[in-house]
Parts: structure tokens; C-alpha cells; sequence
């Protein structure tokens, strides 16, 4: 039992190497990610000027930044295998889970990697500041991994659709509608400096919201995955 | 004890019957041909039998040292080459042997590696991109995927598909040496390369 663990935890890790290399030789999935939130970025901070913003419309312009960002390449992960026709390939030497393990697990490090450039930037364009960090980075990570989990399940099931894109962004929304409410609220309270004991619920929402999610995606991956 | 047993297999896609009713036992050092015409169903048949796609009724069933296999764990045990079976193109070929063996959990070994692409006469070219390699040198490379990890159930579907004489020949020599020790699977149009089953499911007269 541990053995098949551990074996099934090293297929993620060599299906995730994998990934990270065929995405450093192409740059499909990051070029496309942090244009697109370089580009909006700029947008906002242009048409807002130097107003100080209420902190619950930072939040939202941070979390919906973040979403569009993400979906704009998420989904690569799967549709990649489709259309170079290598997702034969890996059904053929692996099982469901490992491939489901390894793709979100790319997919958590890409938008914490674009977390670490486009937030800072955020935060100095749009002229407002963190007075809670610690709640603000619980929420931020606990929100990410949310937003990668919903999108490396539904990357799957529109890998095989002929209107990728557009499916993407229309299917991703409702399921990540309930991260985004609790993220926006938790990060509010991050920038009002309250304290991690008033942001609890936004946090327990999110963590439980974060379990449910991933435990059906890794249920259903099979069903989406064996065609 | 390898065993692959199919019962009553049957595949249509909507109304349209590909096959049905296929039985077939096949244990360590037999073979079996599947012939007929193009659109007859070869492909579809090959891809049931690896576990790619599930048959609408019937079932393939794997057994090794008489313990049945689920399809999501036989995966260690067959190798297939067939023309959708595609290599990772931004990927050296070594690149793409060592993802391959460690997903089947075999520590790459560089010597056994070696030996393979000389013999597929690959020599030299293992550190070139899958990309700028041609549709033969493809082909040869797939036979090295498939066999690295000694399959005990060795699957191929147009065994000769872009290969020059030589590379058919190479071909026919690895079809010869694992039908002797393993469990062949050859889907051809060729009535040349049907000489490899013991076996013949004939498609066409279904």
C-alpha cells in the first residue's frame, strides 16, 4: 500500500518535471498568463488614476485580475496533450491519478509564480498597501491552489472539446464562483487590518470549499480522463 | 503467467457496428493478427486491447501470475507503437526515453538506452529534439519506447508504417524475437506481416 503511494506520488512528480520542461522550451502557458495580466494591470491602473480605492474594490480588482489571468492559461495543461496528440501516450503509461497530481500540481506553481510578480505590482499601481500580511498571504495561497484545482479538472474536460477557450472561462466561473467570494473577503480584511481571528470563516470557507473540490476532481478525473 | 483473454468484444460508435462478438486467449509466446481493410476497425480494436478506449460491450482481461489486472495498472506490461502513440516533440529522444521509463518504473539505464537506439539505428541523434526528427526515425523511436521496458505484451499497429527497407527489416526482427518470448499483437494491412500471428482476426469478415 505505501509502495503503490509512493509510486503514484513519484508519477506526479515525473509527469509535473515533465511540464515545468516542455513549458521552459515553449513558454506557451506563462507568456500568455503574465501578458495578459501585465496588460490588464496596466488598464486598471490607467483608467483609475491616483484615487485611493476602498479596499473591497481592491480586492475585487486583485481576485478578478487573478482569475482572467489564470484563465487565459490554465487550461494549456491538458489541451497541450491533445493537440501535439500525446494524451494517448499518457494514458498508455500511466494511470488517471498520477496525471491528475502532476497537472495540478503544475498548474498551483505557475499562478503562484505569476502571484509573485503581478502583486507587488498590483499593490504599487493601484497605490494601496496590506495592513494584515499574514491573513493576506493564507487567503492568497489557500485562494490559488482553489483557482488550480478548478482549472486543471475542467482543462480536461474541454481538452477534448472543439471551443476550448471560450468553454473554459464559461465553465471555470460558476465552480470558482465561491473561492473568489471568500478570497475577495479575506483579502478585504487583510487591507482594513483586521485580525486573523475576524478573517476565520472567509479561511475555514475556503480551505473546506479547497478540500471538496479537489477530492470530487480527483474522483471524477477518471471518468473524464478514459474516454 | 501473462495471460490476455477477450471475450465477446463488440465497438460501435453510435449506430454504426465496427465489430462485435471478438474472443480471443492469447498466453506468453503466442501471437495474433489483426487484418482488414481500411476503416475495418483494426485501430479501434488495438486501442481496446491496450485500454485506451473501453469497449461498448465485452471485456479484455489481463492476468499476470494468475492475478487479474485492473487497466489502470497494466500499463507496466504492454508496449505499443501505433501511429497516434506520439513522442513529446519539444523533448530530446533521451529526454523522452527517461520520462518514459520512470512512468513505468524502470530506472533508466543510459547503457540499455544506448544499445536500443543503435540498434533501431538511432545512434547519435539522441540529444536532437523529437522535432527535427523524420516520420521514420519517429517510428524507430516509438519501437524504442515500447521496448525499454521489456513489455510482456508487445502491441503494433502498421508495423512498417514510414519505414525504409532496412528499418522494416530491423522490424521484423524485434516481431520475430518477442513472438518467441512474449505476447505479440500485430494490427497490418500487409498480408506479408499477417505471417506474424498465430492467430488471424480478419476484420473485414466480421
Amino acid at each position: 500500500m505505501a509502495s503503490k503511494l509512493l509510486t503514484l506520488l513519484q508519477n506526479s512528480v515525473f509527469i509535473f518535471i515533465k511540464d515545468v520542461r516542455l513549458e521552459f522550451r515553449t513558454r506557451y502557458a506563462v507568456n500568455a498568463m503574465i501578458l495578459f495580466a501585465i496588460t490588464t494591470l496596466t488598464a486598471i491602473s490607467f483608467s483609475l488614476g491616483p484615487v485611493r480605492l476602498d479596499p473591497n474594490l481592491v480586492s475585487s480588482l486583485l481576485w478578478i485580475l487573478l482569475f482572467f489571468s489564470s484563465m487565459s492559461s490554465l487550461s494549456h495543461i491538458f489541451v497541450r496533450e491533445e493537440e501535439q496528440q500525446t494524451s494517448d501516450t499518457l494514458r498508455l503509461i500511466s494511470g488517471p491519478i498520477p496525471i491528475f497530481l502532476g497537472k495540478w500540481l503544475f498548474n498551483v506553481v505557475l499562478i503562484l509564480c505569476l502571484e509573485i510578480i503581478i502583486v507587488p505590482l498590483f499593490f504599487i499601481l493601484l497605490n494601496a498597501s496590506v495592513q494584515g500580511m499574514s491573513i493576506f498571504i493564507v487567503v492568497l495561497i489557500l485562494g490559488s491552489i482553489g483557482l488550480a484545482t478548478v482549472s486543471t479538472v475542467i482543462a480536461a474536460i474541454i481538452s477534448q472539446a472543439s471551443v476550448k477557450g471560450a468553454l473554459f472561462a464559461v465553465l471555470a466561473f460558476p465552480i470558482s464562483l465561491p473561492i473568489l467570494i471568500s478570497s475577495i473577503n479575506g483579502t478585504r480584511l487583510s487591507i482594513e487590518g483586521n485580525n486573523f481571528s475576524e478573517s476565520m470563516d472567509y479561511i475555514q470557507a475556503l480551505f473546506s470549499f479547497l478540500v471538496v473540490i479537489f477530492t470530487v476532481s480527483l474522483l471524477v478525473f477518471e471518468f473524464i480522463w478514459k474516454k | 503467467m501473462i495471460e490476455l483473454k477477450a471475450h465477446n468484444l463488440s465497438k460501435n460508435f453510435n449506430e454504426r457496428i465496427v465489430f462485435k462478438n471478438i474472443n480471443f486467449e492469447l498466453s506468453r509466446g503466442t501471437s495474433l493478427a489483426i487484418t482488414g481493410h481500411n476503416g475495418s476497425g483494426k485501430t479501434t480494436l488495438v486501442k481496446i486491447i491496450s485500454g485506451l478506449i473501453s469497449p461498448s460491450s465485452g471485456s479484455v482481461e489481463f492476468t499476470a501470475d494468475l492475478v487479474k489486472k485492473a487497466y489502470n495498472e497494466i500499463y507496466k506490461y504492454i508496449g505499443l507503437v501505433g501511429p497516434y502513440i506520439q513522442l513529446y516533440n519539444s523533448l530530446s529522444a533521451w529526454e523522452n526515453l527517461i520520462f518514459f521509463s520512470r512512468m513505468r518504473g524502470i530506472t533508466p539505464d543510459k547503457e540499455k538506452i544506448r544499445t536500443f537506439m543503435d540498434k533501431l539505428g538511432l545512434r547519435g541523434r539522441e540529444l536532437d529534439d523529437v522535432r527535427s526528427y523524420s516520420s521514420g526515425m519517429m517510428q524507430r523511436l516509438k519501437y524504442v519506447t515500447a521496448l525499454l521496458h521489456e513489455p510482456e505484451v508487445f502491441i503494433v499497429d502498421e508495423p512498417t508504417s514510414n519505414l525504409d527497407a532496412a528499418g522494416s527489416q530491423i522490424v521484423y526482427d524485434i516481431l520475430e524475437k518477442q513472438k518467441k518470448d512474449k505476447i505479440l499483437i500485430v494490427a497490418t494491412n500487409e498480408a506479408e506481416e499477417s505471417r506474424f500471428g498465430e492467430q488471424i482476426i480478419n476484420l473485414t469478415s466480421e
